[in-house]
């Protein structure tokens, strides 16, 4: 067992919010999804203050290693949520934590009492990649605007609160210290990088939603410096997520300073990534076998620039 | 209909890969697998080379409806025609497959005594093959297909009585096979339509069923990252509002739920 923010886990690897939907998940495979979870704990998807449909269609695009999509949040709103989802969702083993998002400090407010007051929900994780009313800049992209609504809703709830950082900003280091100067009890990151698909032969985006995100193995790197960033200015536990799809990659953002390793697309091309990506964790800390990249605690080969492993 | 899938992907063995004309029929040993409905589908992908194709792809594993099942093996029907179907075409008997499955909400047999009328094309001929198989009784299949190489795939429908069309004319009636579905619905109206097939020819079916107040099921398709519901990618919009998920809601829609069937 691992702790976390009070929580008690049985492994260091949870999901990111949106990449697996337990409800739908039962649907599919029964109830040997509830025996046999893949995470130790379970993120909900992004919940809004009203339902939200989510974006026209075509939503996904298949990338070089990796895919954008522009799914665009649907979800049932939060009396939605609370009435349907969270009975089902509290069916799992697992601590549940319930990721909110709203466009001011006052939605994200009314989401966070509505969502503290629940048992089910052992923890809430703040979606900040979601433009300000007033501004139109993303919240989660400048330090003083998440420092404020931080300050806005830590008062609010004695669950712990995480604090969920968008790549898409200059200085993540910087957002993260403003989190956690107001409070924050973690930070996740990454989420997706934005992207853009042109419809092949045209000028055209081919996402419905225009921009997407840009998530899977090819973000991996990225996600990689910005936890290694964040890491090493703040003092409460990070989890570290971005293109994880085997032990390795969470041993990497691990050795880089993450408590917790989210997986995110990789659960689309396996459902149970989560609970291999654990036990392929597990036996790599035991072996203590190095990771398969250049170890920076040893000598650097001589390489050149376009040096990869081979 | 629905059958429980497994949880997670399971790995299998290739044991052979047909040609049926312009199609390719993949034949995988499955002894652990459950049986199945008609309708369903499979989230398939290699365990070599996923990824080894053009511009680094296929990423995500692609999704098909079973052809047929039994005896411990699954059948596929696919075209060669982009990265995840092109790595398909390369397999052998002995190269290894991840499936995920069976997947979604199958066919449903009305219990109303109508007769069931299959209708469809191109690539979308192994869901109404498994179908025709299921319900027994040799029911009617109307195929398109653009020409005589393509039309050779309509033998895989072999529990069907089959009247194939094509767009040049080089086999069967040539035109469209809505118009010997026109045909078919004037001559007897109680009827229900199974279909599947590409997305003009889905919609052509959807608003001719529709035009003779004769139920229909859909067998939709979309890009899906997942197949189980994660990743709300595969969604249509339905006519009460909003969208709903193909790969969980679906792939079998009941054609009054759908406005239209979209391009894509």
């Amino acid at each position: 067992m691992i702790e976390f923010c009070g929580l008690r886990l049985a492994h260091p690897i949870i999901n990111g919010s949106g990449t697996f939907d337990a409800i739908a998940a039962r649907r599919a495979f029964g109830d040997a999804l509830l025996d046999d979870f893949p995470f130790s704990a379970f993120v909900s998807k992004t919940i809004t203050l009203a339902p939200r449909a989510g974006n026209p269609p075509p939503r996904l695009w298949e990338a070089q290693a990796g895919m954008i999509n522009s799914i665009g949040l649907p979800n049932r709103g939060l009396d939605g949520y609370l009435e349907h989802d969270l009975p089902q969702l509290a069916a799992l083993s697992v601590p549940l934590i319930t990721n909110v998002m709203g466009s001011s400090a006052e939605e994200v407010a009314r989401l966070v009492e509505a969502v503290d007051a629940r048992d089910e929900v052992a923890a809430i994780e703040l979606n900040v990649s979601c433009p300000n009313v007033r501004t139109g800049l993303d919240i989660g992209a400048d330090p003083v605007s998440l420092a404020a609504l931080v300050r806005a809703v830590r008062p609010l709830t004695r669950k712990p609160l995480i604090v969920k950082l968008t790549p898409n900003t200059a200085d993540v280091a910087a957002v993260a210290v403003a989190a956690e100067g107001e409070g924050a009890d973690a930070i996740s990151l990454i989420n997706t990088l934005r992207a853009m698909a042109l419809e092949p032969g045209s000028a055209r985006p081919w996402l419905g939603g225009g921009t997407g995100g840009l998530s899977g193995p090819a973000v991996r790197n990225v996600a990689i410096a910005q936890v290694a960033a964040v890491a090493r200015r703040v003092a409460v536990p990070v989890v570290g997520m971005g293109g994880v799809a085997d032990g390795t990659h969470a041993k990497d953002l691990i050795s880089v300073g993450a408590s917790l390793v989210a997986v995110g697309t990789e659960n689309f091309r396996d459902p149970r990534a989560g609970a291999r990506i654990a036990a392929e964790l597990k036996s790599l800390q035991i072996a203590g076998s190095p990771s398969t990249y250049v170890n920076a605690s040893e000598p650097r080969p001589e390489v050149d620039a376009n040096w990869v492993d081979s | 209909m629905r059958t429980l899938a497994p949880f997670g992907r399971r790995q299998v063995a290739v044991t052979a890969v047909d040609d049926a004309g312009a199609y390719r029929v993949l034949r995988v040993a499955d002894p652990a697998g459950p049986l199945p409905a008609a309708g369903q589908f499979y989230m398939l992908a290699t365990v070599q080379g996923w990824g080894a194709g053009r511009d680094e792809r296929p990423f995500l594993p692609r999704a098909f409806s079973f052809l047929s099942a039994g005896g411990g093996e699954l059948r596929f029907m696919f075209e060669d025609v982009g990265p995840g179907t092109s790595r398909l075409a390369q397999l052998a008997a002995g190269d290894e497959l991840w499936i995920t499955g069976p997947l979604g909400e199958g066919f449903r047999t009305p219990h109303d005594g109508r007769r069931p009328l299959l209708a469809g094309g191109g690539v979308g001929i192994p869901p109404l093959a498994a179908w025709a198989s299921e319900l027994g009784g040799s029911p009617l299949a109307l195929l398109g297909f653009r020409d005589r190489t393509h039309a050779a795939g309509a033998a895989v429908a072999d529990a069907a009585q089959v009247r194939v069309a094509t767009d040049d004319g080089s086999v069967g009636h040539h035109g469209l096979v809505t118009e010997l579905l026109a045909a078919e619905l004037a001559r007897d109206p109680y009827t229900v339509v199974y279909s599947c097939g590409p997305p003009a020819m889905l919609e052509a079916v959807r608003a001719l069923c529709t035009e003779h107040d004769v139920p229909a099921q859909l067998a939709l398709e979309a890009g899906m990252a997942c197949g189980f519901g994660a990743c709300y990618g595969c969604v249509v919009p339905v006519r009460d509002g909003g969208y709903v998920r193909i790969c969980v809601d679906g792939p079998v829609l009941d054609a009054d739920r759908l406005e239209r069937v979209p391009a894509h």
